[in-house]
């Protein structure tokens, strides 16, 4: 395996979910370096949608914000905020959504409003964004954030965006479009959701990561997968191609 | 900011630096939001010191999710009672605003989360182009602009250009805005620094970078506002504090679209 940092092993890993054809909500940053990745490898014709209303982005330098106008020279459409939520998200248009957040915990559930109280805010972060919206509607919820204790939680301080919100059982009974967590990409591990439980487990370490590594950065002891995998390190030619993407390492870094 | 308005009730999906700027500045007595971040930077910090310590002042905050926000939006516009969206449902931001309520689907049964309309007394809307009646030609992303001129009960258009309503009218599919919603226009270029216009100037990626130390402080914060919003008398001066050479960077390549024929016999 070529060396690697931390961020550029969990683009890698996080870009091979993605499928050719596949539509893909992408926020910027790591998860934008992803698609981009997917489309230059496996996945040439991934559409990439941002929550802006730029569909099918063409992007020809890094963006910066999810407005960026580069993410409009040259993109398949643009449409106003509502309709993108409207005509793309809640008409079940999107395979694929890209989450963040502060905190997650063992359901999937991504708290990015506050930690501490909603009243008396200790740390007031930005909100949902359309990350409620996101996780209510994609098909796959795929969420990318290191592996560090103050991230992964039992139990997230605000609920912004569900995961499997208390249960598979529960979350049943809301009547979500969306399909749910599907993966946590990590720099130590993947995780995906249980089947029935819809509890968060390991299910593939990556190179040179031990089971307790993972638990030693993880509050709870975390449930494995009955068949534990090992993910590939990542190819000479995934990490080429993905440091053309961000040569300034704005991200990779 | 510079007519010491006080006690307005703000409201946009993305509160942005000038939302930061207002608050800092103590004209925002309330903020209605989705996403209050420095897109691709980290944090608003003035929005954040007025939420975690109240200052300058308290505010108080209606929040939603990026559709919960813009369908207020949609359902002020089109005039609607409320509008059903599949969100909110298992989210922690129903039980801490009032405006999510829930109804039952007269069809299936099914619990669905709903909005209420919402209809601003102004919006102030930057177009690329309009005519000098407020006819507005918008392309690139655009947001809740639509939306939010439709629902509210006076618009204000500011334009990189004013132009003749032939250009206008050549370009039907372009008007988003038509002039009978419009109730003033100013001509105002660069209205949108350190923001961007499609097409125009792009985003001074730099400032949003420098916004997030100006703002580490709100006394650093107040001595920039003395001087690039109260120690100048409007947007041209503004833009003549800032070196050519930073703007000239700023100026995008042409790329321009197909023309197309709206042709009938």
């Amino acid at each position: 395996m070529s060396e690697c940092t931390p961020s550029e092993l969990m683009v890698a890993v996080a870009a091979r979910e993605l499928k050719d054809h596949d539509t893909v909500l992408v926020g910027v940053g790591i998860p934008n370096l992803a698609a981009n990745l997917a489309k230059k490898l496996q996945a040439p014709n991934l559409v990439m949608v941002y929550e802006s209303g730029a569909v099918g982005s063409n992007p020809t330098r890094m963006p910066l914000s999810i407005g960026d106008p580069c993410l409009v020279t040259g993109a398949k459409s643009v449409c106003s905020m509502y309709e993108q939520f409207a005509y793309y998200l809640q008409g079940g248009r999107i395979d694929v959504g890209f989450l963040g957040g502060a905190q997650i915990d063992k359901y999937g559930n991504i708290n990015s409003t506050v930690i501490g109280s909603y009243k008396t805010p200790k740390v007031r972060l930005p909100g949902s964004g359309g990350a409620c919206d996101i996780a209510s509607n994609v098909k796959k919820i795929i969420v990318i954030t290191p592996h560090e204790k103050r991230r992964f939680v039992e139990k997230v301080d605000f609920l912004t965006s569900p995961g499997f919100v208390d249960g598979k059982e529960k979350w049943k009974l809301l009547k979500l479009q969306g399909g749910g967590p599907y993966a946590v990409i990590t720099n130590l591990c993947t995780m995906k959701f249980d089947d029935v439980t819809g509890e968060m487990m390991v299910a593939s370490l990556h190179p040179g990561v031990t089971i307790e590594k993972v638990w030693e950065n993880t509050p709870w002891k975390v449930n494995v997968a009955a068949k534990l995998e090992q993910t590939p390190p990542p190819t000479e030619r995934e990490i080429s191609a993905l440091r053309a993407l961000d040569p300034s390492k704005t991200y990779l870094g | 900011m510079r007519q010491k308005r006080k006690n307005l009730t703000l409201c946009r999906a993305t509160p942005d630096i000038i939302y930061d700027q207002m608050i800092a500045a103590g004209c925002c007595k309330k903020l209605m939001f989705s996403y209050a971040g420095n897109p691709g930077v980290g944090s608003l910090r003035c929005f954040r010191r007025a939420l975690e310590k109240g200052v300058p002042n308290k505010i108080e905050i209606d929040e939603y999710s990026h559709f919960g926000l813009s369908g207020r939006l949609f359902a002020g516009a089109t005039n609607m009672h409320f509008l059903p969206m599949r969100t909110n449902i298992g989210s922690d931001l129903p039980p801490q605003n009032p405006n999510l309520k829930t109804v039952k689907d007269p069809y299936t049964g099914d619990e669905v989360s709903v909005v209420p309309p919402l209809k601003p007394d102004v919006a102030v809307v930057h177009v690329q182009r309009c005519d000098s009646n407020g006819n507005s030609h918008i392309w690139g992303i655009i947001g809740e602009q639509k939306d939010a001129a439709f629902a509210a009960r006076k618009v204000i258009i500011s334009a990189e250009e004013i132009v003749e309503e032939s250009v206008i009218r050549s370009d039907p599919n372009r008007t988003l805005i038509p002039d009978f919603v419009v109730h003033a226009v100013v001509h105002e270029p660069w209205a949108c620094h350190p923001s961007y216009v499609q097409g125009y100037y792009d985003r001074d990626n730099e400032f949003y970078m420098q916004w997030d130390e100006i703002t580490k402080e709100h006394d650093s914060t107040m001595k920039y506002l003395d001087e690039w919003v109260f120690g100048v008398e409007n947007r041209q001066q503004y833009m003549k504090k800032i070196q050519q050479e930073k703007i000239n960077k700023l100026l995008p390549k042409p790329c321009m679209s197909a023309p197309v024929s709206y042709g009938s016999v």
